[in-house]
């Protein structure tokens, strides 16, 4: 196990800690965010924060895909699932997402056929074995999933087969920040970008966030000296005076992406005009549709679907948290009413959600972290 | 679903964009039709989403990234019994 201890050094942690600490601007508050649930989940479950000067604050992004799924899509797609000849198929992230009429798990245990896959490619197979039932895939996540449901689609169409289309809830993460940076809740310092999302995108889309927003970006991986180095890489930066995308995380984030991921999702869709995230609203060209010539696998094409919009739960401040602008801890209903075992938001459902990563790793306690703000 | 899984390649498959992968014991088939074949060999490493390899990684990375995994506890185990029911052919 010695590669392994080289990202979790304490030692190594404590020295990079120490440069943090010289680079900061004496009097300076910095905050940056960390788009991609899983960082969240290591800075929780690591206390990346106990490492950081008081005057660096890490604040939580949009990049669970689970949490930004709105009610009024939930909702649709468990009216696709309740269609007596429907198969609805899921990753189980997305079993305990509530809507505004109940989840996944909900709608199955009143007798829709929902079936837990590992992979659309499972959904698929799933639908050649059932000839006589629709099958559907309820497709979501952002770049890391959306070439997997890609390849899926353009497969069904090359075996021919009729009875399979995607429920497509993809969404892209850079319509996400934007709208992050044009919201006047947040004064941001710089980002720290997602890793495996930049595995597909590459580090050159972030270039509107360096240079039209001034905003340095650093791409990280997910070890805890990942997240240190990214704080670092953006201090220097910062120090400096430059705003430039930086890739810490290049032994597995190419800086040109996969060419052949990007292909096969610009292939089979375009961005939609707007999408709703939950907690943030509506954001111009966030998410993905199929195209028409694959209007056949697009289960918004082959079924009716309702498409209401249900208005996030009054108690729940899952947008102000996707915005970075709440703690988890500063919500009304966390770790009360809202609980990973009954999320009242999405936040709480998944593991990368930042509520249940603070739910189940929280280092520190509410009162320490008043102790710390007082 | 957002996890990525480490896995070694044990074969290629011949006549399709497959390979069977070893991921911590549980051997199963990933798409590898967005990577490079001719770049890929049994005993290379691969980071998996959701059924497909997404990008080739040195055992080093593959390391660290399973021992990452390992600590998240309850979300690996639900993402490996979903890998072990998959079925890609």
């Amino acid at each position: 196990m010695r590669f392994v201890d080289e990202y979790r050094d304490a030692d190594k942690a404590r020295t990079l800690a120490a440069s943090i600490a010289s680079l900061c601007e004496p009097g300076r508050q910095y905050k940056f965010m960390e788009v991609c649930g899983g960082h969240t989940h290591t800075i929780y479950k690591h206390g990346i924060e106990d490492y950081l000067p008081e005057n660096i604050s890490l604040v939580h992004g949009p990049g669970c895909p689970v949490c930004v799924i709105p009610m009024g899509r939930v909702d649709d797609a468990i009216h696709i699932a309740s269609q007596p000849d429907v198969i609805m198929t899921s990753f189980g992230d997305m079993m305990r997402v509530p809507g505004g009429d109940g989840s996944f798990f909900d709608a199955k245990a009143a007798g829709a056929d929902i079936r837990m896959v590992y992979s659309p490619l499972d959904a698929l197979k799933i639908a050649q074995r059932n000839p006589d039932r629709r099958v559907v895939f309820m497709g979501i996540g952002f770049e890391t999933t959306a070439p997997s449901t890609a390849m899926t689609v353009l497969r069904a169409a090359a075996q021919g087969i009729g009875n399979f289309s995607v429920f497509n809830n993809h969404v892209t993460i850079l319509p996400a920040i934007k709208a992050i940076l044009d919201s006047p809740d947040l004064r941001l310092d710089g980002f720290i970008g997602p890793g495996h999302v930049s595995t597909v995108i590459g580090c050159r889309p972030y270039s509107f966030i360096t240079g039209d927003y001034g905003k340095p970006l650093v791409v990280a991986g997910f070890e805890p000296l990942d997240l240190l180095q990214s704080v670092h890489m953006l201090l220097a930066q910062l120090a400096a005076g430059r705003s430039e995308v930086e890739n810490q995380y290049g032994r597995v984030v190419p800086w040109d992406g996969n060419a052949k991921a990007l292909q096969v999702i610009g292939q089979t869709m375009e961005p939609r005009p707007y999408f709703e995230w939950r907690g943030l609203g509506f954001i111009s060209h966030s998410a993905l549709r199929f195209r028409d010539e694959y209007a056949a696998y697009d289960a918004e094409s082959v079924f009716d679907i309702p498409g209401g919009r249900v208005a996030d739960p009054k108690a729940c401040q899952c947008g102000e948290v996707l915005k970075g602008v709440l703690k988890p801890w500063e919500c009304k209903v966390f770790g009360t009413a809202c609980t990973p075992e009954t999320p009242i938001g999405t936040c709480m459902v998944s593991s990368e959600g930042a509520c249940a990563a603070y739910y189940n790793f929280g280092r520190f306690t509410r009162e320490r972290v008043k102790e710390a703000t007082r | 679903m957002c996890l990525a899984i480490p896995g070694e390649i044990v074969e290629i498959m011949a006549d399709r964009p497959l390979a069977t992968v070893d991921v911590t014991g549980v051997r199963r088939s990933v798409n590898i039709g967005l990577l490079d074949r001719e770049a890929l060999a049994a005993g290379d490493w691969v980071l998996i989403h959701v059924g497909f390899a997404m990008s080739k990684i040195d055992e080093a990375e593959a390391m660290a990234t399973l021992r990452m995994l390992e600590g998240l506890g309850e979300a690996y185990d639900d993402e490996i019994d979903a890998l072990r029911e998959s079925r890609i052919d």
